[in-house]
């Protein structure tokens, strides 16, 4: 593979939305009043069904960080009279697919289901999310795999870069810790920990559902009735929204390897902010779009100091960051963190040009109908627009937004967003001429 | 029209519960074979042309060159700048990128249907008129070591993996890595890479599929203009291999690096691949990797080494027999703390004589078999990936009726061809490696 896009790594839970393509949303409201978005395309003889709740890990309690992410890896693990191994060979005999998954900011319910059995896999999946057991025997097996990959993380210098990153940027917030917990926190876990969790993290009022298939929307209302009937109405207060800390400087943390892991990154701005299109067109002109960006023409096609450099905005429910990742050999590794200093330092100042800006409009604006490229990933579309509060119209007036940025609005948002002294590097490995800054020592 | 569409032209539907899409195929007078896949939900088109020739093509003393070649078909061409034609399907609000694997090298872009035109113009001109210069061979060659410093110096499991594959086959390329070893790498030249593409880079040794929102004598039209022409190459070399030669051994390696963290088990065999019109054995083996490994909850593995004793925290199996000469077929073994590498061995030992002595349940063959016909109704989802299904296994030799033909012998697989796939799983001829932090544990 020629190149594996490093900024998809820093994505949030949250896709970065954005707009236009054909495609027929409807609003639809259960008999029992759950909400969704349906697109109906029969073609195929299934329903694909995404479902985040908001909350996510940041809902672990005080002193049980991970018991959500605990939680969400048992839910396949048994419900209702059906053990471990017995739900997992009704789900093959009816050829569904769920997935369960914890973020930071959602747990997530992705659940694809054929027409002809749809109402058995229906019932199957409600009695996972609504009456999951919790075994003793689960809960010791996965907690032992949940520890099994918290210790390979503490050995892959990517991961080791970005939670020490995080832990710098939220020394108090859910944010600064890994959702895994630590082998500590996780060692410690009690059933009760998990029942409370799920308690916790599947609250009815926080639901957001998109839905694409082979089904009508009297047929999408009972089943999510059915579904989400058993749930909580409320969860406990979400967290408050948190500013993250930067100085600039770098941190070194050694660990042995031939190739040395950066992260970088700066405030971010919100989702919901008037200048995130002028940003998200200077993330593609500065790192987000592939060969064609700054970051990517230096550092790789002209140096070759690297196989790849990327950013994105990250905006989570609570901070926005603007993060990228860097690998490079130990001994060019200072040169890399240089030239993207330089770049950053360079666009802050001097901004982008009109054609940078007119190439960005035509790859966002081209690249947007390619994301509704399938059931699931356009379920998954419609439910990360409902969580930042789009409405379905987004999906034909989003270019229009992106078109609406003047190379004016772009600069000035480089010069009042763009801040070189603040821009933060981690960088583990064993790096050549790179000297942590004293300002900020390495965690 | 029909007379434009090329001396083999031919078109015949999906025999698959086959609803989106529709196949169909020819052949340009040049010998470029032609795949449309026809699917019309959304207005976009994936276009990839598939060469016939991977790693396992390369002579002796050059491994990488396929690899490094790939990466160069971004540089300049007689008609384009170097880096022009990714920069032009980004303006087109496209997405570009490439593979090399052992048996096939494919290139590929996913853009909004009207622009296929312009990709085939492209696509058609790096085909034959590539203008490299030595300082495009020296800069992407560092790319390439900073590649293969991700993804295999910084990666132990993938250099253990390395040595495992090299130690599995004695005399087939597939034991060199498809990125080749460092030090060769080190060592490519401008020749070597130009002997390379010329003799491979050629329409007769190439596959050209185009899947999406098409119509197929269109495509057919546009394919005459474009890829039609180019020359075929007289001297394309017949696609004869070593061979291996019976493995009448058993053979260990043993992995020891510091980053791994945990501790595993892995066993692989050599065994037959798909062929042309005789893809029954393959068949078995890929069923018998579902039913061995497949589920983390009911396989064989899973039963025996998870559930009914307290000896892996995760096992597995799989098989990929799309390949031109002989596949493999891995087993693996991950055991939880406390559990030794030789415990976790004999364990999966005494699953197999288990499962040879017992057979295959049949419930859980029945459950499997539901599974891949839901994975063939949700494959319909994904044209992309049905057009990767084509492209490969054109590119190893099979024909379409293959492809057409596999799932129904997936279906048709009994419990007594899994006991004989099972049969090939020779110890006597196989490779087992042990992977730790330490000598000591290895011990």
């Amino acid at each position: 593979m020629r190149f594996v896009l490093v900024a998809a790594l820093l994505a949030p839970a949250i896709l970065p939305v954005a707009a236009q393509a054909a495609v027929d949303i409807q609003e639809v409201t259960s008999p029992g009043g759950i909400r969704a978005w349906l697109v109906t395309e029969p073609s195929i003889p299934f329903t694909a069904l995404e479902i985040r709740v908001r909350g996510g890990a940041n809902l672990d309690r005080e002193g049980r960080r991970g018991s959500v992410n605990l939680m969400m890896a048992l839910l396949e693990e048994g419900s209702g009279g059906l053990d471990a191994r017995a739900f997992q060979e009704r789900r093959e005999a009816l050829g569904a697919n769920f997935g369960f998954d914890a973020w930071d900011d959602a747990v997530s319910v992705s659940a694809t289901l054929l027409s002809e059995n749809r109402d058995e896999a229906v019932a199957l999946l409600r009695q996972a999310l609504v009456e999951p057991r919790f075994d003793e025997d689960a809960v010791e097996r996965v907690r032992g795999q949940v520890l099994s990959i918290i210790a390979q993380n503490a050995q892959d210098p990517s991961e080791i870069a970005s939670d020490a990153f995080m832990a710098e940027a939220f020394p108090d917030h859910p944010y600064g810790t890994s959702l895994n917990g630590t082998a500590e926190s996780v060692a410690a876990l009690t059933r009760e920990d998990v029942v409370q969790a799920h308690r916790d993290a599947f609250a009815r009022s926080r639901v957001y559902v998109g839905a694409v298939g082979d089904i009508t929307a009297e047929e999408l209302g009972r089943l999510l009735d059915e579904l989400f009937a058993g749930l909580p109405e409320d969860g406990p207060p979400l967290p408050p929204k948190v500013e993250p800390a930067f100085d600039g400087g770098t941190a070194v943390i050694p660990f042995p390897t031939p190739q040395s892991v950066a992260i970088f990154g700066q405030r971010g701005l919100d989702r919901d902010d008037p200048d995130y299109f002028a940003a998200m067109i200077l993330d593609n002109v500065l790192g987000g779009g592939g060969f064609e960006s700054r970051l990517m023409d230096e550092v790789r096609e002209r140096r070759g100091l690297t196989y790849g450099i990327g950013t994105s905005l990250v905006p989570r429910d609570y901070a926005a960051l603007w993060m990228g990742s860097v690998a490079s050999s130990n001994d060019t590794v200072a040169e890399a963190v240089a030239l993207t200093r330089d770049i950053w330092a360079d666009m802050a100042e001097n901004g982008i040009t009109q054609a940078e800006l007119d190439a960005a409009k035509t790859y966002l604006t081209g690249e947007y109908p390619l994301r509704f490229d399938g059931n699931a990933e356009i379920a998954s579309i419609l439910v990360g627009m409902q969580m930042i509060g789009l409405p379905p119209s987004y999906v034909l007036d989003r270019n229009g937004y992106v078109e609406a940025v003047t190379l004016e609005d772009a600069n000035r948002v480089a010069r009042e967003l763009m801040d070189p002294e603040a821009l933060r590097f981690t960088v583990v490995g064993e790096p050549e001429g790179l000297e942590a800054a004293p300002e900020a020592p390495a965690p | 029209m029909t007379k434009l569409l090329g001396p083999a032209f031919a078109a015949l539907a999906l025999a698959t519960p086959a609803l989106a899409a529709e196949v169909t195929t020819g052949r340009l007078a040049n010998g470029m074979e032609v795949v449309v896949i026809e699917d019309r939900r959304a207005p976009v088109v994936v276009h990839m042309v598939w060469y016939r020739t991977g790693s396992a093509d390369e002579p002796p003393r050059v491994s990488g060159v396929a690899h490094l070649l790939e990466h160069l078909l971004f540089k300049a061409t007689d008609d384009m700048e170097a880096g022009e034609l990714s920069r032009v399907v980004a303006e087109n609000g496209g997405t570009d990128n490439a593979f090399t694997s052992y048996d096939y090298t494919a290139y590929f872009q996913r853009v909004a249907a009207d622009r296929l035109p312009l990709m085939m113009t492209m696509e058609a001109d790096r085909m034959n008129d590539l203008a490299l210069t030595p300082e495009d061979v020296e800069t992407e060659r560092q790319v390439v070591l900073e590649e293969r410093a991700s993804r295999t110096d910084s990666e132990p499991g993938a250099l253990a993996r390395e040595q495992m594959r090299a130690a599995l086959f004695l005399n087939s390329r597939y034991g060199m890595p498809v990125i080749g070893w460092r030090e060769e790498i080190e060592a490519l030249s401008m020749p070597d890479v130009l002997a390379f593409y010329e003799t491979f880079y050629s329409p007769n040794n190439a596959t050209l599929v185009v899947a999406g929102d098409v119509d197929p004598e269109e495509v057919m039209r546009l394919a005459e203009e474009t890829y039609g022409a180019i020359p075929a190459e007289p001297g394309l070399p017949e696609r004869v291999r070593p061979q291996e030669p019976p493995q009448i051994a058993e053979r260990r390696v043993l992995f020891d690096d510091p980053r791994v963290s945990q501790p595993y088990v892995l066993r692989s065999y050599v065994v037959p691949e798909r062929d042309r019109g005789d893809q029954g054995a393959a068949a078995a083996l890929a069923v018998l990797g579902e039913v061995l490994g497949g589920s983390s909850f009911t396989s064989v593995l899973a039963r025996d080494l998870t559930f009914e004793a307290d000896v892996a925290l995760f096992t597995g199996a799989g098989y990929d027999g799309t390949s031109v000469d002989d596949a493999t077929f891995s087993l693996s073994v991950v055991p939880r703390p406390g559990v030794t590498l030789a415990e976790a061995e004999a364990a999966l030992d005494a699953s197999l004589d288990r499962f040879l002595r017992d057979g295959v349940d049949p419930g859980q063959l029945d459950r499997i078999k539901a599974q891949l016909r839901a994975s063939e109704v949700y494959a319909l989802d994904s044209v992309e990936g049905l057009a990767n299904r084509y492209g490969a296994a054109l590119s190893v030799g099979l024909e379409v009726a293959d492809v057409e033909a596999w799932p129904g012998l997936l279906q048709a697989v009994t419990a007594e061809d899994l006991l004989e796939a099972a049969r090939r799983l020779d110890r006597d001829a196989s490779v087992t490696m042990w992977v730790a932090a330490s000598r000591e544990g290895l011990q």
